[in-house]
């Protein structure tokens, strides 16, 4: 089959669960054309982390089959660690060592000797702005510094697929910007398959030419960011109404005319315009009409977090949450 | 080849991580002198007990100093493990290509280079105080036999760290552990001074068999056939404690 051939990741039918209870994966298919950064975008809690863990060979699945750069996981792993980079999301690197000491090991691991691995340590240190702090122990870095010595032991080996999981989470704005700046640079130049797991809707939005919404351990959506807004016709409608009358509210609006997708949210609503320009002055009057007072309505072409409202069917910042405190 | 030289790395690392804490390298210096010096004096009149026939106590208790160094000393080689479970740092090996032997090997390794180095202190600190050895070979082969059972202890240790992933969990086994199988040897008291039952538990506890094999080799009579034996045993125990510490792996994988 082609698609076998040049997919960088093939997964199909993942099913892990933890103990008897936890469903991490439940039937959980994707495939990563070489040469893109996928995101696999989802809430905490959905079953990414699981699904880099299974790809990477560091855990099994119960069920189902999964090949990475086109080994087989399990019957091939020696093959397939390799050929991969793996930047956690928990730090990797020695906080004892230095910098350089710790890619100097991570470079022996994967066979380079002599002047070549000298020269690719040098190489990683330079690029990745640690070449000054270098020769400190790792445990001195700042958190920017620190994600920066992960991915470079990632990139040791010139991996062919290189799994980034969430590698901003933690990381202050500055330095996301920079990780972001960076991880676009490694797919352009260095023509590198990144998997990309992350819980930040721009950021999938940013850095993913191709992206699966995760949610509660199976893929939802598939398709390039703009595929997927594209998908869902028309405008996003949010009103956000006074204390009273929000039921009655939702009901009067799910019967204009081109509105769809009524979703509740506190004080909030939710719903699809098949036309914004024309149906806001039209559900305003109808609200009118019933004295319910509009605070603000506000129009928007399609984000991200409206793909996702759609197949998972609650809005994700709400799933983020409820996965933090459960 | 690949195997060695992984374990060459993964033991350069904690040799470094060993020496960049002064405070470490002092205490594992001064443990082996406060041994030592207060088992000496604590139990300097079990010489005078009827039917001890080993001389001064001194020169009795040096080997079982050693020995109790290499139990107290490996037993905790598995928190480096559990440290690297829970940062990270394991998942990242366990990953890559290393030849998971080198894993075990790189902690064991240190430890029992630890073990070697406080027993020359312990031995020289005995030479001081009147102890008398069979010359070089008979310490090459006390520290030698320590530094097996050091490997036996620490390789345990690093299974049961993968396995259990708890500190506590593994300090509570250290604990229950050590001092029992110390005490269930000849390394303070000759045997035929301890009671029978300990005497006949004595025979199936590994630190027994490097207390006898260092003793004999060290101050006694040298009875190579004996000291062939407990090596054998320790050699055989170290393949199969080595083998349970990059098992454990495997059920720390499928649980993740």
């Amino acid at each position: 089959m082609t698609t076998q051939t040049t997919a960088a990741i093939a997964a199909r039918h993942l099913v892990k669960t933890y103990g008897d209870a936890v469903q991490a994966l439940d039937g959980l298919s994707f495939s990563v054309p070489v040469g893109t950064i996928f995101g696999l975008l989802g809430p905490n809690g959905a079953g990414k982390s699981t699904t880099v863990k299974i790809l990477t060979t560091l855990s099994r699945a119960d069920s189902g089959e999964a090949r990475t750069a086109g080994f087989d996981v399990v019957r091939d792993a020696a093959s397939v660690r390799r050929a991969i980079g793996v930047v956690g999301q928990k730090p990797g690197f020695d906080a004892e060592a230095t910098g350089r000491e710790n890619l100097e090991m991570q470079a022996v691991i994967y066979g380079l000797a002599g002047p070549a691995r000298r020269d690719r340590v040098r190489e990683l240190l330079q690029r990745l702005g640690l070449t000054a702090a270098a020769d400190r122990p790792a445990k001195t870095y700042s958190g920017g510094m620190q994600r920066r010595l992960d991915v470079a032991l990632g990139l040791v080996h010139r991996p062919q697929v290189l799994f980034l999981d969430e590698p901003t989470t933690g990381l202050d704005p500055e330095a996301r910007a920079d990780m972001w700046k960076e991880i676009e640079r490694l797919a352009r130049e260095e023509s590198v398959t990144i998997l990309l797991t992350t819980h930040y809707l721009e950021e999938a939005d940013r850095l993913a030419s191709r992206l699966a919404i995760i949610d509660r351990g199976r893929i939802v959506a598939e398709g390039s960011p703009d595929e997927l807004k594209r998908e869902l016709r028309g405008d996003a409608v949010h009103i956000e109404l006074s204390e009273d009358g929000v039921t009655e509210a939702a009901t009067l609006l799910a019967r204009v005319p081109g509105i769809s997708e009524v979703a509740l949210e506190g004080h909030r609503l939710r719903a699809r315009a098949e036309n914004g320009a024309t149906a806001v002055p039209a559900l305003i009057a109808a609200f009118e009409q019933h004295g319910v007072t509009v605070t603000s309505a506000t129009l928007s072409r399609p984000s991200l977090d409206d793909v996702y409202l759609r197949h998972a069917g609650r809005a994700f910042h709400e799933a983020n949450e409820k996965e933090v405190a459960a | 080849m690949i195997a060695a030289q992984h374990s060459w790395q993964v033991t350069l690392r904690y040799l470094r991580a060993f020496v960049r804490q002064p405070a470490w390298v002092v205490i594992s210096l001064i443990q082996p002198l406060i041994w030592l010096l207060l088992f000496g004096a604590l139990f300097k009149r079990v010489a005078d007990i009827p039917g001890f026939t080993e001389g001064s106590y001194i020169e009795f208790l040096t080997p079982g100093v050693v020995v109790m160094i290499a139990v107290l000393s490996a037993s905790w080689v598995g928190m480096g493990f559990i440290e690297d479970i829970h940062r990270g740092v394991m998942d990242r090996f366990l990953v890559s290509p290393i030849w998971r032997g080198a894993l075990n090997v790189g902690g064991v390794v240190q430890a029992v280079l630890s073990v070697a180095v406080q027993a020359l202190i312990v031995v020289g600190l005995a030479l001081l105080a009147g102890a008398r050895y069979n010359g070089v070979g008979g310490v090459a082969v006390l520290i030698a036999v320590s530094g097996l059972l050091a490997a036996v202890i620490g390789s345990l240790s690093n299974g049961l760290a993968v396995l259990t992933r708890q500190r506590e969990t593994l300090i509570g086994i250290v604990s229950l552990v050590t001092l029992p199988l110390t005490f269930l040897s000849s390394a303070l008291m000759q045997e035929s001074l301890q009671p029978g039952w300990v005497s006949w538990a004595a025979r199936f506890n590994p630190v027994e068999w490097a207390v006898e094999a260092g003793r004999s080799a060290a101050t006694q009579d040298p009875d190579w056939a004996l000291i062939g034996s407990r090596v054998g045993l320790l050699t055989l125990l170290l393949v199969l404690s080595a083998t349970f510490a990059t098992r454990a792996f495997r059920a720390y994988q499928r649980s993740i």
